[in-house]
């Protein structure tokens, strides 16, 4: 049975188009990019044609892409050449809703004797943007602000942070990796300083990130070795990945906005049909600035794992911010941050679309998913009186 | 994704005695909506007797813990009050084809609900796990509790008691104080898993061997990553050393520091500790 793939903010099929252009390099073509020879050499080339389409969607120049392994590297890379940059300066900030790849690494550095300011949300899991003007300081190194969330898909006020910044001087990291592809980006606009992209969450295949990083920005290597990526990133070249990546720009950026559209019209519909069909569920995050194929539902007094294996037993793909599902006994930090009841926190189920999700499996999760919450509602002891309700 | 058995999948999907007895002889409530999981058992039970007739579950939870609730009440449908008391936290999980171990505590709620149940037909005050000084804050758990579980499972690391009784599974505030009672649970009768002991060195033994261990082992490994460290003096317990070349101006320094300070803890004694010059 095909899966009715509704995770795609977890991680997306490889496009075939982008299957395509990777494969003679994963066969046939296997040089080194870096040899003196003409088979290695040629390799090169598709590098920077690869390094020139991730640029194009983002409005960047070629020179200012590196490519990474991942997220949570060009992630990683971002925030620990910031604090080398700027030694003297020992403040960092960040949100409490960030995901893993600088929350995590943000604490680390707080081990280290940084402070860092995690930035507070609203309900709807807006920023606090009062708290974001009063943390800054003369010590602050380096701001980092996702700019769209993960989990609820609610975009974050990135240029009116980004223009306060270059103001002050102060360099500006964003973790743009759910957001680029999905909505449009132009960094000749948009003042970052710095901008971490990911291969699987859009239609290339793990293993290759990217991050952008300004002409003029002090910059410190994370992995250090050979010349690659100019000094800036050592590593033998994951050229498969990379041409992979390129073309998924590619396609990402020719189709963006008509994609947006029709991925938003899906969602749209999934989201109003299940709060009618089922009682006692909400929204979770502001649906007014969300990434068009997100939506984060909580179904009040049922949790969301057995919600997970029930949708799976007919094929269908979604993920969830209960404890059972976050591995760390706690449910998930940025509903949490938001604030969200704990009668809906442990039952909040994401569904993330791509271009290759349909009608048809739309159809088919508004026709399962009342019987599935009724069900669970029946095996607790909290929702049986919610059941008589229309 | 959790690793679940075909038992727990089978009766996470088709769960047995589901529902609420009506005028029940003992009802016992475990958990809370706010700690992701929580268990009514209503039973009707043969007052002559004393003997389990009928036993149903409601679960608000994931489906390890739906999967322990109907489980539990197939075990105990049949037996006497204190045959059912002997049915112990392993004898759910084993009846389950075992859970993932981070699930554990599904089958420990399985048996608190039990004996709240119990006690409350019998009129006893709540059982004495459930009473008394709260240790882990973020879900609730008391030191009783904790010995108990730790105990019956013979669990010896935080990491278990976590998995078991959720305990220091959030903020961690109170992992210092799992170990302490685990230290004290397992110093009381003979240690688990005892330490090769120790041989006791001199002075100058000390010295060379850290001597040895930064020349041969730290040295190389940190001149493959363009750094360097001398060692400078030792004076008692005190290892003096200066960073060199790359690990200058680091900010990982401190983590080479600590790194290297576990090492001499671990090859040479247990108190050592290194300081930057």
């Amino acid at each position: 049975m095909k899966p009715i793939y509704l995770d795609n903010n977890a991680t997306t099929a490889v496009a075939p188009e982008v299957l395509e252009e990777m494969l003679p390099y994963l066969k046939e073509l296997y040089g080194n990019p870096s040899s003196m020879h003409t088979f290695g050499g040629q390799n090169h080339r598709r590098i920077e044609e690869a390094r020139a389409k991730v640029a194009a969607l983002i409005g960047a120049d070629p020179e200012e892409i590196i490519f990474t392994s991942c997220g949570t590297e060009s992630d990683n890379t971002a925030l620990m050449s910031a604090v080398e940059s700027y030694p003297r300066k020992r403040h960092v900030i960040t949100t409490r809703v960030e995901h893993p790849a600088v929350l995590n690494f943000a604490r680390h550095l707080a081990r280290k004797g940084y402070r860092v300011t995690y930035l507070p949300v609203d309900s709807l899991g807006r920023l606090d943007m009062e708290a974001f003007h009063e943390a800054l300081d003369d010590d602050t190194a380096v701001v980092s602000v996702m700019y769209a969330n993960n989990e609820t898909g609610v975009i974050f006020p990135v240029a009116e942070i980004a223009e306060v910044l270059r103001e002050r001087g102060i360099l500006f990291h964003t973790d743009a990796v759910q957001a680029v592809g999905k909505v449009p980006i132009d960094v000749k606009e948009l003042a970052v300083d710095m901008l971490s992209l990911s291969g699987h969450k859009l239609h290339a295949p793990k293993g290759i990130g990217a991050l952008y990083v300004r002409r003029g920005t002090r910059f410190h290597p994370y992995i250090i070795g050979g010349h690659q990526e100019r000094g800036r990133r050592a590593g033998t070249e994951n050229v498969a990945s990379i041409v992979g990546l390129g073309k998924a720009c590619e396609l990402a950026g020719e189709a963006l906005e008509e994609e947006a559209g029709y991925l938003s019209r899906l969602r749209d519909r999934l989201e109003r049909a299940l709060l009618q069909s089922c009682p006692d569920a909400r929204v979770n995050g502001d649906t007014t600035n969300r990434l068009p194929n997100t939506t984060n539902i909580g179904f009040e007094y049922v949790e969301g794992e057995a919600i997970l294996l029930r949708l799976d037993e007919y094929g269908i793909c979604a993920s969830s911010g209960s404890a059972c599902t976050s591995g760390s006994l706690q449910p998930s930090h940025v509903l949490r941050a938001m604030g969200v009841p704990f009668t809906a926190i442990h039952g909040s189920i994401r569904f993330s679309l791509s271009r290759y999700n349909t009608e048809s499996e739309i159809d088919r999760v508004i026709e399962v998913m009342p019987t599935i919450i009724r069900e669970l509602r029946l095996l607790s002891p909290y929702g049986k009186e919610r059941l008589t309700q229309p | 994704m959790w690793e679940y058995s075909e038992k727990v999948k089978e009766l996470f999907l088709h769960p047995k005695n589901v529902g609420e007895i009506e005028n029940p002889d003992a009802v016992g409530e475990v958990g809370s909506m706010i700690c992701g999981d929580a268990l009514r058992l209503t039973l009707k039970i043969d007052r002559e007797t004393e003997r389990i007739i009928d036993a149903k579950f409601q679960t608000f939870g994931c489906a390890s813990a739906i999967a322990s609730s109907s489980v539990l009440t197939e075990l105990i449908k049949g037996k006497t009050l204190d045959e059912a008391l002997k049915i112990t936290n392993k004898d759910i999980a084993e009846a389950l084809g075992g859970l993932p171990k981070e699930k554990m505590h599904c089958s420990v709620m399985g048996r608190e609900a039990l004996e709240a149940a119990i006690a409350n037909y019998r009129g006893e005050a709540r059982p004495p796990e459930a009473e008394g000084r709260i240790v882990c804050n973020c879900f609730q758990v008391t030191e009783e509790k904790i010995r108990k579980v730790a105990i019956e499972n013979h669990l010896t690391t935080v990491e278990e008691i976590t998995n078991y009784t959720k305990a220091g599974g959030d903020c961690g505030t109170c992992i210092p104080e799992i170990e302490a009672i685990l230290k004290d649970i397992w110093k009381a009768k003979a240690p688990p898993r005892p330490e090769a002991p120790r041989k006791r060195l001199t002075n100058l033994q000390k010295i060379a061997l850290i001597q040895e261990i930064i020349e041969k082992e730290i040295r190389p490994r940190l001149q493959a990553d363009g750094g360097d460290i001398e060692l400078i003096d030792i004076i008692g317990n005190r290892v003096i050393v200066a960073l060199r070349a790359m690990c200058v101006g680091c900010p990982m320094g401190g983590v080479t520091i600590e790194g290297i300070q576990e090492r001499l803890r671990e090859l040479v004694s247990d108190d050592i500790v290194v300081e930057q010059q």
